[in-house]
């Protein structure tokens, strides 16, 4: 099923089966980065999305090309799932100048103009302003075109989750807000840093009509956000879904984890999106374990040559430290 | 000047934002009160009625939100220009500014540029206390990614503008609060535009090179006349671009006076007075006569009652006595 206007999700089998292998990419991409970490290949801040890969691959499934998104520290899995080259993502985690971003941001600021894919912002809550800003153009040059900015839970105390989340309302501007709320801001609980935890209703009090998702469940979230989009594009002005997810993993690779059960993590494992959905196909008969085999291989396939080319991609030259600080003199051309 | 007119300073900002609002649709005005009211200094009155609400578009009070909306505005191919009321304002937006504008087209491997103009009041000598009068200018010019530009002239306020709005970068453009109601002439409509880049000499001499910008200009225009009714000829440079700094121009003057005297009404500590004596050290050491000065305010928030204002901040006698130090007259 291709990206629409339509808001159900017809489930054929070729649909379930591209949705999943974006999950299994995912899941499988951030596993190798975790090793890739280990074997101090990648270095830095390395933030894995492993368990909210439902929220990406949903949420996508209703963007179209020249949609525009803006995501977080966060992003491996949003960036796959728009369609970013994997190699180009892998060689941007290794830091080399055929990265995503030149090598020049990381794990936390993929950027591709190609897919209009804004980063990759490590600010929490900085990349909402953003996102209407991107909406504003769009509405004052009279394209309809969405845009949609990912955050966490955790952004909803910041200022500018707020002052975002006003401006759009007020101007009525085209963006799709999606709060993964995985529970945890860093080692934080919501329950400890907000007064309402239901973020959902933060957004209602900007008259900003919302929804609370399963984030567990791809299905649940490609529907709510076609529902959304499709009331965007209509000129209604913003939407905002809350996805209730979960991370399996650490926040960072420097987290111990101290603020959490096991138990807590073993229980959303349980109902994690892939092993949920797999589970469900399989049982439904629209897939069997051959599928699931092929998948596999593929993607194994796809994250080998993802590697070996950020092996062999090479660094950016050091005489090139300095270059696109400031937009060379000769091509004033601006991307858009 | 043929054609040349005498505006005030507020005029002829208001002149180049109706300018670059009639010449290039893709330009809007953003800004807390930059519509009805017409512009916290008035710049932008009578512009709301004349190019509606879209493109004269009023905010809320939420520094950050829309100058991040005005960042992404400009990554979705619009040229906004975002007034911040005073610079101490625009503390609440530093995150986007430093954050993102800053660092977008390096961080994206060159992908993304940020054509955007934001424009804010900024200095002391209106007697508004510590949270309006604020100069951190130097906080900006210290950001790599960032072009900022201090029009100190009528001139320049009715012509950097457009340059601004051309360049494909940040560029933050500083009106010192006092200079509004100043008058100077202006070139005839058409022929206003001017560079982004060099320092101007205002004054040429042979003794001391005065080296400022914004606000202090005046008095130390003021301050060199005085000092040449003692024959003390001073050059007076107005730096115009604060990043980059126009080494040329400094070094060029400083070699040829031996003397340098930088007046800057930020405060001492890590100030642009201190980076410019820097560079004077680094690359004009061999020529001087005497210790580089500074002229710059006193370490203190400022004060609200006028003659404690005028004692924290650069004056024409603080500036004839640190040129009269370095000639040791």
């Amino acid at each position: 099923m291709a990206a629409g206007t339509d808001t159900k999700v017809h489930l054929v089998r070729e649909h379930a089966l591209e949705l999943l292998k974006q999950m299994i990419l995912i899941r499988r991409f951030e596993e190798k980065c975790a090793e890739l970490y280990s074997a101090e290949k990648i270095r830095g801040f390395l933030h894995l999305y492993i368990g909210e890969e439902a929220n990406a691959v949903g949420v996508m499934q209703a963007l179209e090309p020249d949609d525009a998104i803006v995501a977080t520290y966060r992003e491996h899995g949003h960036a796959l799932a728009r369609g970013l080259p994997p190699s180009e993502i892998m060689a941007e985690m290794y830091g080399k100048a055929a990265g995503s971003s030149r090598g020049r941001g990381g794990s936390m600021h993929i950027f591709d103009a190609r897919h209009r894919f804004y980063g990759g912002n490590a600010i929490v809550g900085g990349g909402l302003p953003l996102a209407v800003g991107l909406a504003l153009a769009d509405k004052m040059q009279g394209r309809n075109r969405v845009t949609c900015c990912f955050f966490g839970e955790g952004a909803a105390a910041e200022g500018e989750f707020h002052e975002s989340l006003n401006l759009a309302a007020l101007w009525n501007l085209p963006v799709l807000f999606v709060c993964e709320n995985n529970g945890y801001a860093m080692g934080t609980a919501l329950n400890r840093s907000e007064s309402n935890p239901d973020i959902s209703q933060h957004a209602s009090a900007y008259s900003i009509t919302s929804e609370a998702v399963d984030g567990m469940n791809v299905i649940d979230v490609e529907a709510a956000a076609r529902r959304a989009v499709k009331a965007i594009r209509a000129g209604k002005g913003p939407r905002f879904l809350e996805n209730k997810t979960y991370r399996f993993r650490a926040h960072s690779m420097f987290d111990a984890e101290l603020y959490r059960d096991k138990v807590e993590v073993e229980k959303w494992k349980k109902i994690g999106p892939v092993v949920r959905f797999t589970d469900w196909l399989l049982e439904s008969g629209m897939i069997h374990e051959s599928d699931i085999d092929i998948i596999e291989q593929e993607v194994a396939r796809t994250i080998e040559v993802a590697v070996v080319f950020a092996e062999q991609a090479p660094w950016e030259p050091v005489e090139d430290l300095t270059r696109d600080v400031m937009t060379p003199p000769v091509h004033d051309k601006v991307a858009s | 000047m043929t054609g040349s007119r005498t505006l005030t300073y507020r005029e002829a900002i208001r002149e180049a934002l109706r300018e670059a609002l009639q010449r290039d649709e893709r330009v809007f005005l953003m800004g807390e009160d930059v519509g009805r009211y017409g512009g916290a200094y008035a710049c932008s009155k009578g512009l709301l009625e004349e190019f509606g609400d879209e493109r004269v578009r009023d905010t809320p009070l939420s520094e950050s939100g829309f100058t991040g909306a005005g960042i992404g505005a400009a990554l979705g191919g619009m040229r906004p220009i975002v007034e911040i009321m005073t610079v101490n304002f625009s503390l609440l937006a530093l995150d986007q500014i430093v954050n993102t504008a800053a660092t977008l087209r390096h961080m994206s491997g060159g992908q993304f540029s940020v054509p955007i103009v934001i424009r804010m009041a900024t200095g002391a000598g209106r007697q508004l206390a510590a949270q309006h009068s604020h100069s951190l200018e130097c906080w900006f010019a210290h950001v790599p990614g960032l072009r900022v530009v201090a029009p100190a002239s009528v001139a320049d306020a009715r012509g950097m503008l457009w340059t601004a709005l051309q360049d494909p970068d940040p560029v933050i453009m500083f009106e010192h609060a006092t200079l509004y109601n100043e008058e100077g002439e202006v070139a005839a409509e058409g022929e206003t535009s001017c560079d982004l880049d060099k320092a101007a000499i205002r004054r040429s001499g042979k003794d001391v090179s005065l080296i400022t910008y914004s606000g202090s200009l005046g008095k130390t225009l003021d301050a060199a006349q005085r000092l040449a009714g003692d024959g003390i000829d001073c050059e007076v440079i107005d730096l115009r671009s604060l990043r980059p700094l126009d080494d040329a121009t400094i070094m060029s003057s400083v070699t040829k006076t031996a003397r340098a005297v930088i007046v800057d009404e930020g405060w001492r500590s890590g100030s642009l007075a201190g980076e410019i004596s820097a560079r004077i050290m680094e690359q004009a050491f061999y020529s001087l006569d005497a210790p580089v000065e500074r002229v710059c305010s006193q370490e203190v928030p400022i004060p609200y009652p006028s003659h404690l204002e005028q004692a924290a901040t650069p004056q024409v006698e603080s500036i004839v006595a640190a040129v009269r130090k370095t000639l040791r007259t």
